[in-house]
């Protein structure tokens, strides 16, 4: 299937090459397939494709993955922007993600 | 039960907080063996353990559904705590998921013949995806509940199979090291349970990935078109007050039946905006060109008043034209910047990015379309 692309060089995403063990939980967890295994390390194939969910910073036993995590959701954005809380299902919402299916 | 959305709720002030305040959480395990999901019972070393449906009966249809149109949404939950499928054994796996009711359906009605644990979370009525991102869907929780449920007694094993998804929100390192349970991370969807459990908990590269398709794009414009409603009664009450206006101005006679008329068909070129906004760009989301979803809906918003000015009415006057071009646009834009939340794959600091952009334009744009239509009116 066709991969949906989002902007071009906006997202946070780091890896420490020097830290990384390539142990491939970044690779396992990352819906977008952002990373590849190179040589012995992980490194950022996919840029563009990052969504900043923050599965592969959470899950790197050795903490070479930065990226500051958060909802993709103007609606949220600008809510949180209003100041209007409780309007959304929290200070992220994307709830309407209810279509990927399970689980 | 509360008429509840979960999102696009600024139009609907009556309502509360649209998000299920905690201490709202009043589904208990006591009243879950009526439930109509529930088949029987299972001993375990750690008590009894209901069983439950690998099968979706009428109610839990007609709940979808429901949950679907937003109707009582935030509501839809299950108790945390463990179920069983089938006759589960203290070999048989583990499935861990949320306390939305549509999660936990879409994951037991394809477990059909297996048997095995699913261990359901309390993430306060929200889906898997989004509870990892809000945090309610934590290794704290997911730790909390294997001590609540005594898992380590009903099982012989230590893994537990997460929804890919989840990861957002948990750490499997962590979780190993504080518990003693490993992390699996099992498929995106439910329907690649069997096919992972199979094949030795190996999930596929295609079973890591979240599909868009036409139903994925579309499945939540129901539940968006329920919530312009109100704007949408809110615009033909405008059109309504302005036509009356006009035709006291004109001092001409008012007959209500054709200022109604008269108000829903200057209202027509902006239901379809709506229609566009909500229904058009989902579905045309990887043939528009461009990247950012405002722009999107921005695009389509300008081919469409193309069409209307051009081709369906003929009475619209150069102002009017212009408010068209100026209004219609802005209010798809809005629609498409907003579908951002409802995709697969924009991240944050893209809408960010989009929205400073956006947001400024489609306030111009709008206000300025809007005085063009009033003083339309007049002139």
């Amino acid at each position: 299937m066709k991969k949906f692309k989002y902007l071009k060089n906006v997202v946070t995403l780091q890896i420490d090459q020097d830290k990384c063990n390539g142990c491939g939980m970044c690779m396992e967890v990352c819906p977008q397939q952002v990373f590849t295994l190179a040589g012995k390390t992980s490194s950022i194939t996919d840029r563009d494709a990052c969504m900043e969910c923050g599965a592969c910073a959470r899950n790197c036993p050795q903490q070479a993955i930065y990226v500051r995590p958060g909802v993709g959701c103007a609606y949220a954005v600008l809510m949180d922007k209003l100041n209007i809380k409780g309007k959304c299902c929290g200070d992220v919402c994307g709830c309407s993600l209810d279509n990927i299916p399970d689980h | 039960m509360s008429n509840q959305l979960n999102k696009l709720p600024m139009i609907d002030d009556n309502q509360e907080s649209t998000c299920r305040p905690d201490e709202q959480n009043t589904a208990s395990f006591e009243d879950t063996g009526s439930a109509n999901w529930i088949t029987g019972q299972l001993e375990t070393n750690a008590g009894p353990v209901y069983q439950v449906a690998a099968v979706l009966d009428r109610k839990d249809l007609t709940g979808s559904i429901k949950a679907r149109l937003g109707l009582g949404r935030m509501d839809y939950i299950i108790p945390p705590g463990l179920y069983a499928v089938g006759n589960p054994e203290p070999t048989s796996p583990v499935l861990v998921s949320a306390n939305y009711k549509l999660s936990f359906d879409q994951l037991r009605r394809e477990l059909a013949g297996l048997n095995l644990w699913i261990l359901v979370l309390d993430t306060k009525g929200i889906n898997v995806w989004c509870a990892a991102g809000k945090g309610s869907f934590s290794t704290a929780e997911l730790m909390r509940m294997v001590d609540a449920t005594s898992l380590g007694e009903i099982v012989s094993h230590r893994t537990l199979i997460l929804p890919q998804l989840a990861a957002p929100g948990v750490s499997a390192h962590a979780m190993r090291k504080e518990s003693g349970f490993k992390v699996v991370y099992g498929p995106v969807r439910a329907a690649d349970i069997p096919e992972f459990l199979s094949g030795n908990n190996k999930a596929e590269p295609e079973m890591r990935h979240p599909s868009f398709t036409l139903p994925d794009r579309l499945i939540l414009a129901p539940i968006e078109l329920v919530a312009m409603l109100k704007p949408a009664l809110g615009l033909i009450g405008l059109f309504f007050l302005l036509n009356m206006a006009a035709l006291l101005a004109d001092k001409s006679p008012i007959i209500f039946i054709s200022l109604l008329r008269q108000s829903l068909m200057d209202f027509a070129p902006f239901f379809a905006a709506i229609l566009i906004g909500i229904v058009l760009v989902p579905a045309l989301l990887p043939y528009i060109p461009g990247r950012a979803l405002a722009w999107k809906g921005w695009v389509l918003g300008v081919l469409w008043v193309l069409v209307y000015t051009v081709l369906i009415t003929t009475s619209a006057g150069w102002l009017q034209t212009a408010a068209y071009y100026l209004a219609i646009p802005a209010i798809t834009a809005f629609l498409g910047m907003n579908f951002t939340g409802s995709t697969t794959y924009t991240s944050l600091s893209g809408v960010v990015k989009e929205m400073s952009f956006a947001l400024p334009a489609i306030i111009l744009s709008a206000s300025l379309g809007l005085i063009g239509l009033i003083a339309g009116y007049f002139i």
